[in-house]
C-alpha cells in the first residue's frame, strides 16, 4: 500500500511541476468586455521561453505596448485592442500549434511573428488558409515572401497572408559582404552556419557575393544549434589562415563560436546577422568579441527620431525584459494590423465589420504610415519598402553602429 | 599550428567530461540496472549550485579562492538532487516493472528542467560563468585554455579517488558486492538500501565536478546543457561497458576524440565532404557506438554477463 501511494504522490509532483511550469508561460491577458466595446485580440508567437527568449520577450513586449498605446489613443472607436502570446520555443512543431490555436480564437485578427524563419515555413499555410494576417518582425528567410525560386530570380508570393517589416537575407548577406570587403578590406573569409532555414541561406548568399566581389572563401563548415563545443571548428578556423569568419545564425552559438575561435588562436572578426545582434551575443562570448560585426535591418532605433517616443513608452511601461533587436519592428508590424483594422471600421461605416479578419487582410497591402523604424509599407510581396540596413560592431563590451546605409542593387 | 595534435587535445577535453558524467550513469546501472536519465539534470543543476555559491561570496573574490566553495556548492546541489531524487522517484519503484522507473527518470528529467527555467533567477536565458582570464597555455605542439587546465587535473584526480575508494574502502567492496548480487549482499548484512544511495551520490558529486569544468570551459550554464550532455554521456558509459567505472572513462574519452577528428577530417576524404564538419560530428560517434557494439556487445571494457539464463 505504502508503495503504491507513494508512486501516485511521486508522479502526481512530477507533473504538478511540469504543469505548472508551462502554465506560467502562456501570459493571461485581459479579457473583460468593457462596455459596448468589440475586443479585438493581436495574437503574438515568438520564442518567449528558451534560448532566443532575450529576442521573444521583446517582440511580445512591443507588440503589447503598441496595443496599449492604440487603445489609450482611442484610435479606433469602439474597439479595445490586446494581445494573446503564444511561445514557440523557436521550435517550428509548437509554431504550427500555435498557429492553429491562434486561428481557433475567434477575436484574433492578426498575428505578429514568429522570430525564426523555420517556424514560419510551418505557420504560414495555416494563417493563409484562414485569412489569417502574419506580420513578422524578424524573418529574413527569402524564400517565406519571394517563393522557393527566388535564387533564379523568379518570384511568386506563396501565401497571400504573409508580410514581414524585416529586410530580407538576400538584402543582408550581400550589404555584409559589400561591407567586409570594400569597407573592412577582408578578403579571405571562413564560413559557418547552423543549418537552419536563417542561417544557412543568409550564410550562402553571403558566400555568393564576396566570391563576386573578388574575396576568397578559405573554407565553410556546419555546427548543430544544441552543441557548446566548438573547438574543432575553431581549430580548423585557425589552421585556414582566414582573415575573417562569416557566421550564419543565431546568438547562443555565435557566442560560444566567437569566444572558442579567438581561444584557439585565431585574432579575427566573426561577422553575421542580425541573429547575432543583441547584447547576449556579447556576454555568451565572455567579452571575447571585440571587433566581432553584425549587420541589421533598419537604423538603429535609438538614433531614429521616429523611435524617440518608442523608447520612451517602452521604458515608461515597466517591461521587465529589454525590447531587443526587433522591438520597434514588432511594434511597426502590430501598428499595421491597427491600422488595417482601423482602415476595415472606416469603410464598414465606422462599425466592427463580421468577416474582419478577411477585411484586415485585404487592407494590409494599402497599410502606410510613419512608424518606428521609419516609413511602413509593403510591396506586392508582402516584403517591407524599407530597406535600410545598419553594420555594428563590438567595441567594449558594447554594440556600437559603424555605418548605416540603404542597400540598392 | 600542428592541426592533428591540437583536434586530439580539443577531443581529449571533451572526451574527460564525457566520462566524469558518464560514471554516474555508470554506477547507478551497475547496481539497480537503472538507466537515470535525470542524470544530465543531475549534471545541470551541479553548474547551477556552482553559480549560486560564487554568488553568495563577497564580490571580487579571486577566482582560485572561489573554485573549491563552487565546487563544494555544485557538489552540495547534486547530491542533493539526487539522493532526493533516489528516495522519492525510484526506490518506491525498485521492484516494479523496469520500464516504470525509466519513464520515471525521463519525467523527472523534464520536471527538473523546467523547474530550474522557473524559479532560477535569470535562467530563461544562458547565464555566464566565471572564468580565469588570461591567454590559452601554448604547450608547442598544441594549446590548451586556462580554463580547461582544472578539467585536466580534476578528472583524473576524481577518477583515483573513485578506484581507491571502490577498491580498499569497506563501502566500496559493498558496493562491489551489491552488483554482483544484492540479494546475497544484504544476507551478508550490507546495507543495500545504503549502498545505492551511495551509488546516486558520488555519480552526482562527478556531474557536479565535470558541470563546473563545463561552466570554466564554455563560461556559461544554462537550463538545457544537461540534455546534450547527459545523451553523449550515456553513450559514452554504453561504449565502454555500462557497469564498468573505467569504462565510463574510457567511453568519454574515445568518443570526445571521436566527435573531434570526426570533425577535423571527414570533410577531406574524398567524395564524404557533404558527410564532414561539425554538424556530422554527432552522427559519426553514433556510428562508432555501432560499430563497437556490434563487434563487443558488453562495450569496449564491459564483463559478459549472463543477464538472463
Amino acid at each position: 500500500m505504502r508503495k503504491s501511494s507513494l508512486l501516485v504522490v511521486t508522479i502526481a509532483v512530477t507533473g504538478a511541476l511540469t504543469l505548472s511550469a508551462c502554465g506560467s508561460r502562456g501570459a493571461k491577458t485581459g479579457s473583460d468586455n468593457a462596455g459596448g466595446t468589440t475586443k479585438v485580440v493581436i495574437g503574438v508567437d515568438a520564442p518567449i521561453s528558451g534560448k532566443l527568449s532575450a529576442l521573444g520577450l521583446g517582440i511580445k513586449n512591443s507588440a503589447d505596448l503598441a496595443t496599449k498605446k492604440a487603445n489609450k489613443d482611442n484610435l479606433v472607436p469602439g474597439v479595445t485592442f490586446s494581445i494573446e502570446a503564444k511561445d514557440d520555443q523557436a521550435n517550428p512543431t509548437s509554431g504550427k500549434q500555435n498557429a492553429t490555436a491562434l486561428v481557433d480564437m475567434k477575436d484574433v485578427v492578426g498575428v505578429v511573428g514568429p522570430l525564426n524563419s523555420s517556424v514560419s515555413q510551418t505557420m504560414q499555410k495555416v494563417f493563409n488558409d484562414a485569412k489569417l494576417t502574419q506580420v513578422s518582425p524578424a524573418n529574413t528567410s527569402p524564400e517565406l515572401s519571394l517563393g522557393p525560386d527566388w535564387g533564379s530570380s523568379k518570384f511568386t508570393r506563396p501565401y497571400a497572408s504573409y508580410f514581414r517589416t524585416a529586410t530580407t537575407d538576400v538584402v543582408q548577406g550581400k550589404y555584409a559582404a559589400q561591407y567586409l570587403f570594400n569597407e573592412a578590406k577582408k578578403t579571405k573569409v571562413y564560413v559557418i552556419d547552423d543549418k537552419k532555414t536563417y542561417g544557412a541561406g543568409l550564410a550562402a548568399i553571403f558566400q555568393e557575393e564576396f566570391k563576386k566581389l573578388g574575396g576568397t572563401v578559405a573554407g565553410s563548415d556546419h555546427i548543430n544549434p544544441d552543441d557548446k563545443d566548438f573547438s574543432a571548428v575553431a581549430t580548423k578556423v585557425a589552421s585556414s589562415g582566414a582573415d575573417s569568419v562569416y557566421y550564419g545564425g543565431e546568438y547562443p552559438e555565435a557566442g560560444p563560436l566567437t569566444d572558442q575561435i579567438k581561444k584557439a588562436g585565431a585574432k579575427v572578426p566573426v561577422m553575421g546577422g542580425d541573429g547575432i545582434y543583441d547584447p547576449e551575443f556579447i556576454k555568451l562570448s565572455n567579452n571575447n568579441s571585440d571587433g566581432d560585426l553584425a549587420t541589421s535591418v533598419g537604423a538603429p532605433v535609438e538614433e531614429l527620431s521616429s523611435a524617440k517616443t518608442f523608447v520612451a513608452d517602452y521604458t515608461a511601461a515597466g517591461y521587465k525584459d529589454a525590447y531587443s533587436a526587433y522591438g520597434g519592428y514588432s511594434y511597426d508590424a502590430a501598428w499595421s494590423i491597427i491600422e488595417a483594422v482601423k482602415a476595415a471600421v472606416e469603410h464598414n461605416g465606422g462599425k466592427v465589420p463580421s468577416d474582419l479578419r478577411t477585411k484586415v487582410l485585404a487592407e494590409m497591402a494599402k497599410v502606410n504610415f510613419s512608424g518606428v523604424t521609419g516609413q511602413v509599407s509593403f510591396d506586392q510581396y508582402g516584403d517591407t519598402t524599407n530597406k535600410q540596413l545598419t553594420v555594428y560592431s563590438v567595441k567594449g563590451g558594447e554594440w556600437k553602429a559603424v555605418k548605416s546605409g540603404t542597400y540598392n542593387g | 599550428m600542428h592541426e592533428l595534435p591540437q583536434n586530439l587535445a580539443n577531443g581529449l577535453m571533451l572526451g574527460l567530461m564525457y566520462g566524469l558524467i558518464a560514471i554516474g550513469y555508470t554506477m547507478v546501472y551497475g547496481i539497480v540496472q537503472l538507466i537515470n536519465f535525470a542524470h544530465g539534470e543531475i549534471f545541470m543543476i551541479g553548474g547551477f549550485g556552482a553559480l549560486t555559491a560564487y554568488a553568495a561570496l563577497p564580490h571580487g573574490t579571486s577566482l582560485w579562492l572561489a573554485l573549491p566553495v563552487m565546487i563544494l556548492g555544485g557538489v552540495i546541489a547534486s547530491v542533493l538532487t539526487a539522493t532526493a531524487a533516489e528516495r522519492f522517484a525510484y526506490r518506491p519503484l525498485r521492484t516494479a516493472p523496469r520500464l516504470a522507473p525509466l519513464i520515471t527518470a525521463i519525467g523527472l528529467s523534464i520536471a527538473l528542467q523546467q523547474v530550474v527555467w522557473a524559479f532560477y533567477p535569470g535562467a530563461k536565458k544562458a547565464i555566464s560563468f566565471p572564468q580565469f582570464a588570461g591567454d590559452t597555455v601554448d604547450l608547442g605542439l598544441f594549446h590548451l585554455q586556462r580554463n580547461d587546465l582544472f578539467l585536466l587535473a580534476a578528472a583524473p584526480l576524481c577518477m583515483l579517488i573513485l578506484a581507491s575508494f571502490v577498491r580498499f574502502t569497506r563501502t566500496g567492496r559493498a558496493m562491489q558486492a551489491t552488483a554482483q548480487d544484492p540479494d546475497t549482499a544484504k544476507l551478508m548484512g550490507i546495507n543495500t538500501d545504503r549502498i545505492i544511495v551511495i551509488a546516486f551520490a558520488l555519480g552526482a558529486a562527478f556531474a557536479a565536478v565535470a558541470a563546473v569544468a563545463h561552466g570554466l570551459r564554455y563560461g556559461q550554464v544554462d537550463f538545457m546543457m544537461g540534455f546534450l550532455a547527459g545523451l553523449k554521456a550515456f553513450t559514452a558509459a554504453v561504449l565502454g561497458g555500462i557497469g564498468n567505472i573505467y569504462g565510463a572513462m574510457l567511453g568519454g574519452l574515445v568518443l570526445g576524440v571521436a566527435e573531434s577528428l570526426a570533425t577535423a577530417y571527414i570533410q577531406n576524404v574524398p567524395g564524404m565532404h557533404q558527410l564532414g564538419g561539425g554538424a556530422w560530428a554527432n552522427v559519426w560517434a553514433f556510428v562508432l557506438l555501432i560499430v563497437v557494439l556490434l563487434v563487443r556487445p558488453q562495450g569496449l571494457l564491459g564483463e559478459r554477463v549472463a543477464d538472463r539464463a
